[in-house]
């Protein structure tokens, strides 16, 4: 095991990835000679050159639908999209093409392109960098989304993704990038099918990913101070999600909080609490509840932000509001 | 950057100016049948016919080999004729059905064949321009001398994506051909109500890369020029846009009622038209007769008969295989 952080986890992965196979290319803005937006890639130009480190222009359509056409003649692109706003200008290169045409093409094509994103608040970077949309992207058939929480996560999810035979979109939640983990550089595989339960617990389900899963582990300590033992469920891959994980859970808690960056209203978390109550209803002792993000665009101020993002007192109040009092 | 040299005076050959000819007909007969089929309600959705333009499909194609990919529009039936997918497949797939060359999944829009590499018919006006510099980075990578050739009309070079591609194609020297066949149209908007630069060939000249542009009613013309085109292309020297002025008789698809066009307009058109024209220079130079002509529209005729009756006998995809193709297992990752 060695300790690194999440941004040098998905470095080593990357360097591992291009050291082993040659169709393996990085290709974005500034991920050459300025070494990544988030230093991410810092390296991988002196260490690989320029035709396998590729700085892009400013054409986040133009070098997404090259790494899609990249991938259907053979190579096994790995593509970095500075900030999940900018992807927005590469929505119709992801939707239209890369999810889409293994099934247009009856089956023929395979689109094996594996898509970085850096998402996510808590910056202040206002309102056009720091959203939550990959619940949106979750909403596709035909794609991955894949939300790694860890370091060692943000490693293995990466080595995984480059295995499967359609797109796969990582997102990295930018505030994750200094956060230190424990990497196994040995594993052979990786799982990036299945839910993670990363704290057991029998009178309340806290279900979250990403970015908030830090925020939602603090809560669950505090709240055990307070007596009451919160299960916290890691989803890791929104697209094709663990239902299975959550159902079990709940069937043991009886109770579930989703917590969420992204803004509620047509969300993921909806998508999580409609999974709920189709597989888990007669589980439930309450509702379901959920603790996003406030319907705004991001603000700048500090103060704002803060108060626009899920924070550990929310999700404590949230949780003792469904939990009830012991004694 | 100064544009080569195109030459203007191809040579003509008897063999193979019949052949081309045959290919043309092929796919002016292969849509009025679909036309007529849409008619009849056998064929649903949209249909773009290619009428009227069949030269710069047939005429382009000539410079591609079977290593080399094609990316084409909505409007692909001559393209994908034309790189050599059967009729009967084409047909079977507008038809909806199983043996579709997408298995009924794409219909009209939406022709593919990887084995020919016919990477697709998009219907995103542009869209298909930024896979084409990816599948020409890929060549370049590999050290493959394959090229890739890009159809889109005169619509998509108001979009970004045209210019992200050029550009991207011009910077990395990527072995991409621009095929742009110009019919005058977006839909329709007159390429004077949608461009301030109505000249789409100097658009190159923005990215660095050398264009020509063509009169893409002269079958031979658009041959020619495509293949000294590939030649550049395929000889390392980077990207190259080539312009096809041409135009469709039909209306822009079966919904259209064409009332943005005069009928003097189109009627002067269709007095170029690619297939009468060189008819009738072929007879000029004694390279075809009557016998020759009646022949070949019989072959036609009958291979035209195959594609429907083939369509009409196929079955249609079971719905149980719905989500099939939706994510690919791990065994059908390409392996190195």
């Amino acid at each position: 095991m060695t300790r690194m952080t999440y941004r040098e986890a998905v470095r080593a992965a990357m360097r591992k990835a291009l050291k082993e196979d040659d169709r393996v290319f990085l290709m974005g803005e500034d991920v050459g000679r300025y070494g990544g937006a988030f230093a991410v890639s810092l390296g991988l130009l002196a260490e690989f050159g320029p035709e396998r480190v590729r700085d892009a222009p400013l054409s986040e359509s133009a070098f997404v639908g090259a790494g899609i056409g990249a991938a259907l003649g053979g190579m096994r692109p790995i593509i970095e999209i500075m900030t999940i706003n900018f992807s927005m200008l590469a929505m119709d290169q992801i939707l239209n093409n890369a999810a889409t045409l293994r099934h247009m093409s009856g089956g023929q094509l395979s689109v094996p392109m594996v898509v970085r994103v850096a998402t996510g608040g808590g910056r202040q970077m206002a309102a056009q960098h720091s959203h939550s949309l990959e619940g949106w992207y979750a909403h596709i058939p035909g794609i991955k989304v894949l939300t790694p929480a860890t370091a060692a996560d943000a490693y293995g999810m990466l080595l995984a993704a480059l295995r499967e035979p359609d797109p796969v979109f990582l997102f990295e939640h930018a505030t994750l990038y200094s956060v230190e983990g424990e990497i196994d550089e040995t594993a052979e595989s990786f799982d990036i099918a299945q839910a993670a339960i990363v704290r057991a617990g029998t009178d309340v389900s806290l279900i979250t990913y990403g970015g908030t899963l830090g925020k939602t582990m603090q809560a669950a300590g505090r709240l055990a101070e307070a007596g009451i033992e919160a299960e916290v469920i890691d989803l890791r891959t929104l697209r094709p999600l663990d239902t299975p994980t959550i159902v079990h859970s709940v069937a043991k808690t009886h109770r579930a909080l989703i917590i969420d960056e992204a803004w509620r209203t047509g969300s993921f978390s909806a998508e999580i609490s409609a999974q709920i109550m189709e597989n888990a209803f007669d589980d439930l002792d309450a509702p379901v509840a959920r603790v996003c993000g406030a319907e705004v665009p991001m603000p700048y101020a500090k103060h704002l932000e803060e108060a626009t993002l899920p924070q550990a007192e929310q999700i404590i109040a949230a949780a003792q509001e469904i939990v009830p009092r012991h004694g | 950057m100064s544009t080569p040299d195109i030459a203007e005076k191809p040579v003509v050959n008897r063999e193979h100016s019949l052949f081309l000819l045959r290919e043309m007909l092929r796919i002016r007969r292969f849509e009025e049948k679909a036309a007529e089929m849409y008619s009849l309600r056998k064929i649903h959705g949209f249909l773009h016919l290619y009428i009227g333009e069949e030269a710069t499909g047939v005429g382009a194609m000539q410079a591609f080999t079977p290593d080399d990919s094609i990316v084409a529009t909505y409007r692909e039936h001559g393209h994908a004729l034309a790189r050599g997918i059967p009729s009967t497949v084409l047909m079977a797939e507008m038809y909806g059905k199983a043996t579709g060359c997408s298995h009924g999944h794409g219909g009209s829009m939406h022709f593919f064949d990887v084995s020919r590499r016919f990477y697709g018919g998009y219907a995103i006006v542009g869209g298909g321009l930024p896979i084409a510099v990816g599948l020409a980075l890929a060549d370049m990578m590999q050290n493959r001398r394959a090229i890739t050739g890009c159809y889109f009309g005169d619509g998509a070079v108001a979009e970004g994506e045209f210019h992200e591609s050029l550009n991207l194609a011009a910077l990395w020297k990527l072995p991409v051909l621009f095929l742009c066949e110009n019919n005058l149209y977006a839909m329709g908007t007159a390429l004077h109500r949608h461009q301030a630069q109505t000249d789409i060939s100097r658009k190159a000249d923005a990215y660095g890369l050398p264009s020509y542009a063509v009169d893409g009613m002269d079958i031979l013309a658009v041959e020619d020029a495509t293949k000294q085109a590939a030649d550049f292309v395929r000889n390392g020297k980077g990207p190259y846009l080539l312009e096809f002025r041409t135009y469709r008789f039909r209306a822009h698809s079966m919904a259209d009622p064409d009332l943005y066009r005069t009928k003097e307009e189109i009627e002067s058109w269709k007095g170029r038209d690619p297939i009468t024209v060189f008819e009738a220079k072929l007879r000029e130079l004694g390279l075809l007769t009557d016998a020759d002509l009646s022949r070949i529209e019989s072959e036609v005729a009958v291979e035209i008969e195959e594609a429907v009756r083939f369509a009409e006998a196929s079955p249609r995809e079971p719905v149980e295989d719905l989500l099939k193709d939706v994510q690919g297992s791990a065994t059908t990752l390409p392996r190195s």
